[in-house]
């Protein structure tokens, strides 16, 4: 029992070291979405391209899609993009743009130059659906079952490996369900 | 120095005063509510500042939403759950009590209890160790006295 009470100091440092070590990983910027497994919030907002038409959530439902909000003004959009062009060239794959906060004109520059992955882009021009969807920085993708659900959400710039390890076997088993 | 302080002085004057323009309300009660409620709310893109400090542009659009929404006559509870549905429970400067937050609210008064526990605990053995020893020299004492 006395020995006990010697030992106890080293025992709680060594869960502290052990929070520590579990905190390293940890990337606070990483915030979990909150509406996952819920309904896409609502949204009705113009195209960028057929202007005269809009894009809503009802849009988005009878197959999986990715949601990806993007803009011209972000580098790292810029470095997503190219992986979002592989995507959709080797796969059966609905992604949608939703062009936030940016420029009309910078961004049917910026599909024409460097090509167009998405299925329809909305124009978030005040950013108010961002605020509606939880976004707090571009880029951010949301995977969408076919009921329009929010199944995941991946934060910041898709890279091809998180394509490959982490986005697509989520997009296959929505898929299957 | 005083030049520093005065330059300092209009500086903060005007960039408040600025602040009230851009949120003008109808009273001072609701400009005061404004403050406080946007200080309490986390900035979610410079974590470590709140709402009324940031100056990141989401800062600005979601001060821009909470002022929308009292002009609308939306009650302090009301914004602050309308933006906890968008951004989690980390938008809040101080964490909700609820079973989740329980251990984080309460370890410190917890530890302080555990810490009380042991030095009264500790005391007491030694005193009682001290009783021990002084009866024992009350003995000794007679001893030796007997033999004188």
């Amino acid at each position: 029992m006395k020995k006990l009470i010697f030992i106890l100091p080293l025992v709680l440092f060594l869960v502290l070291v052990g929070f520590f070590i579990v905190g390293l990983d940890h990337d606070p910027r990483l915030l979990p979405s909150t509406f996952i497994d819920k309904p896409a919030p609502d949204f009705s907002l113009p195209r960028l391209i057929q202007d005269d038409q809009r894009l809503s959530q009802d849009d988005l439902k009878g197959e999986v899609s990715l949601v990806n909000f993007w803009a011209t003004w972000c580098p790292t959009c810029k470095g997503e993009h190219e992986v979002l062009m592989e995507i959709v060239k080797k796969n059966e794959i609905a992604i949608y743009g939703i062009d936030y906060k940016d420029e009309r004109v910078a961004a049917l520059k910026w599909v024409n130059q460097l090509g167009n992955p998405y299925r329809a882009i909305a124009t978030d021009k005040k950013g108010n659906t961002g605020i509606d969807w939880g976004v707090y920085g571009t880029p951010e993708t949301f995977v969408l079952d076919k009921e329009g659900i929010i199944r995941y959400k991946h934060v910041g710039a898709i890279s091809w490996q998180d394509w490959k390890q982490t986005l697509e076997p989520i997009v296959k088993k929505l898929k299957q369900e | 120095m005083k030049l520093t302080i005065t330059l300092l002085l209009i500086f903060l004057a005007s960039s408040l005063s600025a602040e009230d323009q851009r949120y003008p309300f109808s009273n001072p009660e609701q400009a005061q509510q404004f403050r406080e409620l946007t200080k309490e709310l986390r900035c979610l893109v410079c974590q470590n500042q709140s709402l009324a400090d940031s100056d990141a542009p989401l800062a600005h659009d979601l001060r821009e939403k909470v002022y929308e929404m009292m002009v609308a006559g939306k009650t302090n509870d009301q914004i602050i759950k309308e933006l906890v549905i968008r951004y989690g429970e980390f938008v809040l400067y101080r964490p909700r009590l609820d079973p989740q937050t329980y251990l984080l609210w309460f370890a410190p008064i917890i530890l302080v209890v555990i810490g009380v526990v042991a030095i009264f605990i500790m005391v007491r053995r030694r005193s009682a160790r001290l009783d021990v020893k002084e009866a024992d020299l009350q003995n000794v004492r007679k001893l030796l006295e007997d033999e004188e």
